[in-house]
């Protein structure tokens, strides 16, 4: 193979022949790859070869491509750098499609390869044929079939331009045999703009104008923010927390955006939506103002939308016009980047000589302090059985003094995680918030722990959830990933037995795990290492002992069984309609509209 | 923003690079989304410049036909949407072939309809007619229904397309 071809960064403009393989590698190298995550076979084979012995660029061998794509995902969102993938063609990128999925609904930046079928082969059901462009159309941001080896380079820079620009998601590109054997005339990423591909970034200044005066005349305002403000880089949370600090308003965020603003502020409310904080949900029933920035209005969030924020006016940040109108009609739509809108309101609020109006919002905050009073996250953690939130809580004490990265699984420990795990910094919460994937932490945290090799990285996972890619405990070890996979083991599917209580007479219909394996046992067969933790006063020597260890862990953690994640919004209701789960409150019969939404 | 819930016909122009795809992405997005096509046509109409000219009409909500255009206009080879409907005067046209079997009184009727109606015969036999017709869907419509009743047989319509009136073009911008 002729390794000499390749260079560390080929910055020049002088075409040079290479093959198609040879020229996906070379184009890793420009757009400045340094970890893949992948799995060969026969179609990628040549790909393959030209990694083979050549130092720039580091390949993950993962042991399922679904979580090739979830480790990408950890590695972007804990980078802010797109994640790339490298598969087979037909089950390998079938195996990607979920991972995919997630990345399109949180706005991932992934950019996939996909080897595929010789052209000539195309449309005949050869073996191991898929027609890949056709399965991920509607999970990708956008995709190519690379039918010519000249078209090559342009696609694959082109990708990485439409992945990472304006709302960032994954792509794909699927590249057949032939043109990976093909020699093509490379030339690198120079002029690297699609020919009709151009998101609006700076925001128009009437809209600016528009959203100031609204936030500078606010009687009961709420900052609102969301993935976004994560997406933008760590300037828009700077630029946020500035804003915020100015303005003296109260700040809830989405699931997606924790960590944009630092937990431990007293402006913070805690997260809103399903089981969002009392006070936060309240804040965004009764708010005049809402400030949505980087935000969708998610399900989730918004809850009955007839009844959501019905007094406010609302001011949206969004870098998708698509975003605006879509659930929830906006008073003032901003379209642009997060951070650059961010810089633009902090300039025409300072301009304006606008200062905060500590006696306007006397009233506000005071109505705010009187829900917070009701401490909607406590719980008691007494007799001899963990409490979940206790786990949480003791992992959160113990950790937060370092550089820690959380990934989740999806279900009760994932909202838990949100609730009692506090997040200063952007970048350091991964959790699968659109698509709610069950199996994305334990991957995901391999990708967040290749590109932070110092850092604690810790998988808050569900023993149902992590069992669907325990797999990737292989690579973790293959690698020297010293990941944690903390589990809040309560041998159910919580949140479906949660819902099955609340929603379906307590019938508890599969949601109960009978063979659940030995995970301590399980950690050694793959050559890590296992603890298991049943006893409240045990449990900080145990998380103690996850975190000195530097190798991969699981972390059995045996919690209360029936345990409810509280407070919760039921299907079909209101925000000011929440269950609190405290003993004084009867049980709520759902509405048959709410029984119908998921 | 009033008449939330009314629901209206949109007629959508979109201008795409003409590459492998294209047409189903913008399909795709209708069915997946659950959005109604009414009627769609498409074919190059810059060869140069690979680019193609997507007319489609459709139905919904004001909300549901801004959101139609917003997620139009977010596909990558997507270069421009035109809301021919609300954004522009234009006019709209659609080509119809009609197949009419028939003998007697009733296919010298079936040929004085398709006078009234400006119709060409552009084929015959001598028991049946082709009639080709432009117009408005309305008056297709209205042929296709008048037809029936004298040996309608066969039906093949474009689908509308539309341009803007005046002197402004949208190709060489």
């Amino acid at each position: 193979m002729s390794q000499a071809i390749l260079k560390e960064q080929s910055l020049d403009t002088e075409p040079r022949t290479m093959s198609g393989a040879e020229a996906v590698i070379q184009a890793l190298l420009d757009q400045g790859v340094d970890v893949i995550f992948g799995y060969p076979g026969g179609a990628v084979l040549p790909i393959y070869d030209a990694l083979f012995e050549q130092h720039g660029i580091r390949h993950v061998l993962v042991r399922h491509e679904q979580g090739a794509v979830h480790a990408a995902e950890g590695y972007a969102r804990s980078t802010g750098k797109p994640g790339v993938v490298l598969v087979t063609s037909g089950p390998g990128a079938t195996n990607a499609v979920t991972g995919l999925a997630d990345a399109l609904l949180d706005s991932i930046p992934i950019v996939c390869f996909s080897g595929q079928v010789a052209t000539h082969l195309i449309g005949s059901d050869a073996f191991q044929e898929a027609d890949t462009v056709g399965i991920t159309r509607p999970c990708t941001k956008h995709n190519w079939l690379v039918k010519d080896a000249e078209s090559l380079p342009r696609v694959i820079h082109e990708a990485f331009y439409v992945a990472t620009n304006g709302r960032p998601g994954p792509v794909v590109v699927d590249i057949p045999k032939d043109v990976q054997f093909d020699t093509l005339a490379y030339s690198g990423p120079t002029n690297v703009q699609h020919r009709t591909y151009r998101p609006r970034l700076d925001p128009d200044q009437s809209q600016v104008q528009d959203a100031i005066d609204l936030i500078a005349n606010a009687k009961r305002p709420l900052f609102y923010t969301g993935g976004g403000i994560i997406n933008s880089g760590p300037e828009a949370s700077r630029l946020l927390r500035e804003f915020v600090r100015l303005t003296g308003f109260p700040i809830t965020s989405t699931l997606m955006g924790l960590g944009a603003y630092p937990a431990s502020e007293s402006q913070w409310l805690g997260m809103v939506g399903m089981h969002g904080t009392f006070e936060a949900n309240n804040a965004m029933h009764d708010c005049d103002v809402m400030i949505n920035i980087g935000a969708r209005f998610d399900d989730r969030v918004t809850g009955r939308l007839d009844a959501f924020s019905p007094d406010s006016k609302k001011i949206h940040v969004d870098i998708d016009p698509s975003s605006i109108n879509k659930n929830v009609l906006v008073d003032v739509p901003v379209i642009g980047d997060c951070g650059r809108v961010l810089g633009e309101f902090l300039r025409v609020w300072k301009n304006a000589g606008h200062a905060p109006k500590a006696s306007d919002l006397e009233a506000w905050w005071a109505q705010i302090n009187e829900w917070r009073s009701r401490d909607c996250l406590k719980f008691e953690q007494s007799g001899d059985v963990i409490k979940p939130q206790y786990a949480i809580q003791r992992l959160y004490e113990l950790t937060k003094n370092r550089e820690t990265y959380i990934s989740t699984e999806v279900g009760q420990h994932q909202m838990w995680a949100a609730q009692h795990y506090h997040f200063e910094e952007p970048n350091r919460w991964m959790t699968s918030g659109g698509l709610g994937t069950m199996g994305y932490g334990l991957p995901a945290a391999v990708g967040i722990q290749m590109a932070h090799s110092d850092a604690l990285v810790i998988d808050i996972a569900g023993e149902a959830s992590v069992l669907m890619t325990m797999q990737e405990m292989s690579t973790a070890v293959q690698y020297r990933l010293p990941i944690k996979i903390f589990i809040l083991n309560n041998q159910y599917m919580g949140m479906v037995r949660q819902w099955q209580q609340l929603l379906h007479g307590g019938r508890y219909s599969h949601s109960y795990t009978e063979s659940l394996p030995d995970f301590v046992k399980l950690a050694e067969a793959y050559g890590a290492h296992g603890i298991r933790c049943e006893d409240p006063s045990r449990l900080d020597d145990a998380i103690n002992e996850m975190i000195d260890i530097d190798r991969p862990v699981l972390f059995d953690c045996v919690v209360d069984q029936m345990e409810n994640c509280f407070p919760m919004i039921p299907s079909g209701a209101a925000h000011n309609d929440m269950i609190l789960g405290t003993e004084d409150e009867e049980p709520r019969e759902v509405s048959d509209a709410g029984k119908v939404l998921v | 923003m009033e008449n939330q819930q009314e629901i209206d016909r949109r007629c959508i122009a979109v201008l795409v690079d003409n590459e492998a795809g294209v047409l189903a992405r913008v399909i795709g997005l209708f069915s997946g989304r659950g959005y109604n096509i009414d009627s769609l046509t498409v074919t190059e109409v810059d060869a140069e410049k690979h680019t193609s000219r997507i007319t489609v009409v459709t139905t919904g909500t004001t909300m549901i036909l801004e959101q139609i255009i917003a997620q139009l206009d977010r596909l990558v080879p997507v270069q421009q949407v035109f809301d021919m409907t609300n954004d522009y005067e234009s006019v709209e046209r659609e080509l119809a072939l009609v197949k009419v079997k028939g003998t007697g009184d009733k296919r010298i009727e079936a040929l004085r309809v398709s006078e009234a109606f400006r119709a060409r015969v552009i084929d015959t036999t001598l028991e049946s007619f082709v009639f080709e017709l432009t117009g408005a869907p309305s008056k297709l419509d209205a042929f296709v229904e008048l037809m029936r009743p004298l040996g309608l047989v066969d039906v093949s319509r474009t689908g509308v397309v539309a341009i803007a009136r005046g002197a402004d073009g949208v190709l060489n911008d």
